[in-house]
């Protein structure tokens, strides 16, 4: 921490969500959350699950953010909007006060220098906005992927941006580390985020990319059940083609993500992921081929080539597709193939 | 009556909680200097219930883990498992391991992260500056800054490397289903394991306990563990040994009774046969019958509240005007009483000698509930260990089935903080009713018909207070002591 500046006051907030993100934000490693946090001079002014104060203590700093006497530089929303039931906002009550939760977000919104929506739901209403959306939920400068959400399609923090949206259905501990660095070095300009709010640090890539399943996706050797080694965008519903996030190329606790874990993407870090029209684990088709196809490929190549490439499909591949082990391992030519693989021993 | 001659109970509203999961608030009556009655209130409502219906029974899987991100996997289990009974499907015994590997990395760490981040920070508060413990309190427990924080969040985060390993990341995994997990594992996999393990193993010799995980497990009685508690080793006595002496100096097991009357789904299955085993226990073990389950509406914000009504038969249809309501929590019973859940009531329904003597002292209490947690933490850590060597590489992981166009199911799981239970109904291939009761919706529940109060509700009722105290450092620890999980609680 440069100590000779003054600290960067985050404050972070939970509403309609499961309280993941932060779940995940404590997972965070070389270094640590905490220690994350302090080298770029970002002091929490309260976490839920982190800080001692609680109760009046609380509301009172709230209440001193609100009067100005508090700075607020990082706001952080975990967990959407809930609006509900008919408008009232009376499904999140702000505990040991009278007020929805949404009127204070509102309000802290207002007095904060950067606004940062943490997840999906806190981005676009997310999880909570599925099914009918029975709690009325919305993101904060989203609803799904209409821009307007809480806050409003033309609100600005102090900073003069609008909402950032570390989208993510639970983000990775480092997605949210590195923005919150970002902004508190002033690195986080508009040509940092996407479209939909995303930092662009992850958004730029696709989950497919480093995909350790590719070899499978390549060959068109498909899975078609649970634990089997193959591509599942054919029959298990896998979107890491079309997902935008880099989950296979920054992993997950450790050595993990969704792919390298058996089970498909689900293109948690969109807007209405939730709500995909099918179910989740099985692939949508037309004349049995894929509704939704790999992010800019034109459909009329995606066909050929995936013939092309079906045809090719080593045995090695197609049988090992469909086992939870690998049965058939990688040949090797200059055993397999004595002199003739022009090597020579 | 003496309450005519105290004058009349003032109102005290407690809340926000933090350093618990989700939105907490607490409505008590002050007379002479204690709490004479609570109202336990869960102040936000999603409607995850409502969500599923209609869709595909194999979307819980995704919707579910979402409804909690500390219980995710104890929710995708319990979703697992009811989607099971519907299909007739079960793991092979890779899968009921793998299984119990990734609920148990969930426990444990859940464990963890409580004692550290949620429930000892509390006696670092100013209110206990005079105390003569204070210091090193202060200066291991506090929150954020304290010593422990740093030791523990980079523990945590290793061992729950085993979640990269075995489901991909945590919290919200898919790799828990119906006939076992979806990821199966190489022979050095589990080499890999057996490390994270013991890494995990040696900071909780070396911080935690201050001594070998057996040695813990082996402590059989009360003059045990306080012969334990005042032998100092010289690498240093561990945090379990610290909190025993500031329980002690506070009297924390004379705080925070309930009903004693203790419940246990049992938890982590090997051969079908549970490690803890499953039953109910007040001064005495009986059989557990989940079809006595039902969930009474009378103080909820709820509609259609006339009769209790088991989960297979229920209704969730908020009502922010129902009468008499004061939580979106429903009220479980358990043939229409209260009961307690947790690793307190796992470990002395299943029989550890240790928690049925403190039990059979002082009951459930603010003590005995932490303590039961930090054992089982080393219970669990042992079990993981021999789970992992029993895994067998090149073996299926995953059984496969088909779901029927109409069945019905239930899956029962115990999370970290407790017995959750799932009941699925599926017709014409889509899910009709979805209940689910989580463990803080027990433990947390507002009155029921007969007026009978939640076990926070009782265990809160007594709760002494300290002059001038707007925020009872009492009820925080009461509070705490149950490691609530709010979000899981409404869902």
């Amino acid at each position: 921490m440069t100590d000779r500046q003054a600290p960067v006051n985050l404050l972070w907030l939970q509403s309609g969500g499961c309280g993941g993100c932060s779940m995940s934000l404590l997972c965070a490693e070389g270094p640590d959350l905490l220690t994350a946090l302090h080298s770029a001079g970002i002091r929490l002014l309260w976490h839920p699950s982190l800080s001692e104060a609680g109760d009046r203590d609380l509301l009172d700093l709230l209440q001193s953010i609100l009067d100005g006497d508090t700075r607020l530089d990082l706001l952080c929303l975990e967990g959407a909007v809930v609006q509900g039931p008919n408008g009232s906002g009376l499904f999140h009550r702000m505990a040991g006060s009278d007020r929805p939760m949404r009127d204070w977000i509102k309000d802290l919104a207002g007095r904060a220098g950067q606004v940062i929506a943490v997840g999906s739901c806190a981005a676009y209403g997310g999880i909570t906005a599925g099914g009918g959306n029975p709690a009325e939920a919305c993101g904060l400068q989203f609803d799904g992927d209409e821009a307007g959400g809480l806050l409003g399609a033309g609100f600005r923090g102090r900073g003069g941006q609008p909402v950032v949206n570390i989208a993510g259905c639970p983000t990775h501990p480092n997605w949210v580390i590195e923005t919150l660095v970002q902004v508190a070095l002033g690195d986080l300009g508009a040509d940092q985020v996407d479209e939909l709010g995303r930092p662009r640090s992850y958004a730029d890539h696709l989950v497919h990319h480093g995909c350790p399943r590719n070899e499978y996706y390549e060959f068109k050797a498909s899975a078609e059940k649970p634990s089997d080694l193959g591509c599942m965008m054919e029959h298990l519903g896998c979107l890491g083609t079309q997902a935008h996030a880099d989950c296979n190329t920054r992993l997950w606790n450790g050595e993990g993500s969704c792919l390298r874990g058996g089970y498909a993407c689900i293109n948690c870090t969109a807007p209405r992921f939730e709500e995909p029209g099918h179910c989740f684990s099985q692939t949508p088709k037309v004349a049995g081929i894929p509704i939704g196809l790999p992010t800019d490929m034109p459909k009329a190549w995606f066909v050929a080539l995936a013939s092309l490439s079906k045809a090719a499909t080593p045995a090695r591949l197609r049988e090992n597709a469909t086992l939870d082990h690998i049965r058939v391992s990688p040949g090797n030519k200059a055993r397999n193939k004595g002199g003739g693989n022009g090597g020579g021993r | 009556m003496s309450e005519a001659t105290a004058g009349r109970p003032s109102r005290l509203l407690v809340g926000p909680f933090n350093r618990v999961e989700g939105d907490l608030e607490v409505r008590l009556d002050i007379a002479d200097g204690q709490v004479i009655a609570a109202r336990v209130v869960a102040p936000l409502y999603r409607g995850f219930e409502q969500m599923l219906q209609g869709r595909d029974p194999f979307d819980a899987l995704v919707y579910v883990p979402r409804v909690c991100g500390i219980c995710s996997v104890s929710q995708s289990v319990a979703a697992a498992r009811a989607l099971a009974a519907v299909m007739e499907v079960s793991p092979p015994p890779n899968g009921e391991l793998a299984t119990n590997l990734v609920l148990a990395a969930e426990n444990v760490a859940d464990h963890l992260t409580h004692f550290y981040l949620f429930f000892m920070p509390d006696f670092a508060r100013e209110v206990y500056r005079d105390q003569p413990w204070y210091p090193a309190a202060r200066e291991r427990f506090r929150a954020i800054d304290g010593s422990a924080a740093g030791d523990a969040l980079p523990a945590r985060a290793e061992f729950l490397h085993l979640m990269g390993l075995l489901a991909g990341k945590w919290p919200h995994s898919l790799a828990l289903q119906p006939g076992g997990t979806t990821r199966s594992v190489e022979v050095q996999e589990k080499a890999r394991m057996l490390a994270i393990l013991f890494s995990f193993r040696r900071f909780l010799e070396r911080r935690l306990f201050g001594d070998t995980l057996e040695n813990l497990v082996a402590l059989d009685s009360a003059a045990a563990l306080a012969g334990w508690r005042d032998r100092q080793p010289p690498a240093g006595g561990g945090d379990l040994r610290h909190f025993l002496r500031i329980a002690d100096a506070l009297g924390l097991d004379r705080l925070g009774r309930a009903t004693d009357r203790f419940v246990s789904y049992g938890a982590y299955p090997v051969n079908q046969r549970p490690l803890f085993a499953q039953g109910v226990w007040a001064d005495g073990p009986s059989p557990l019958d989940p079809g006595a389950i039902a969930e009474d509406l009378s103080h909820a914000w709820m509609a259609h509240r006339q009769t209790p009504k088991h989960p297979f038969d229920g209704v969730t249809l908020p009502d922010a005007a129902a009468e008499h309501g004061y939580s979106w929590c429903k009220a479980p019973r358990l043939a229409g009483q209260v009961v307690e859940v947790g690793a307190l009531a796992r470990q002395v329904v299943d029989g550890h000698p240790l928690i049925r003597e403190l039990v059979g002292q002082g009951g459930g209490n603010v003590r005995n509930r932490v303590l039961a947690r930090l054992l089982e933490v080393a219970l669990t850590v042992i079990a993981m260990e021999q789970w992992v060597r029993a895994l067998r590489p090149k073996e299926p992981f995953c059984a496969q089935g088909r779901m029927p166009d109409d069945g019905q199911g239930c899956g029962l799981v115990e999370a970290a903080r407790g017995s959750l239970g799932h009941w699925l109904t599926v017709k014409r291939g889509r899910i009709l009713n979805y209940q689910i009761v989580a463990p803080t919706t027990w433990n947390f529940s507002p009155r029921d018909s007969r007026g009978t109060p939640g076990a926070l509700e009782q265990a809160l009722t007594g709760a002494p207070l300290r002059p001038g105290e707007h925020n009872p450092v009492a009820v925080q620890h009461i509070v705490r002591s149950f490691d609530p999980c709010m979000v899981c609680t409404v869902h």
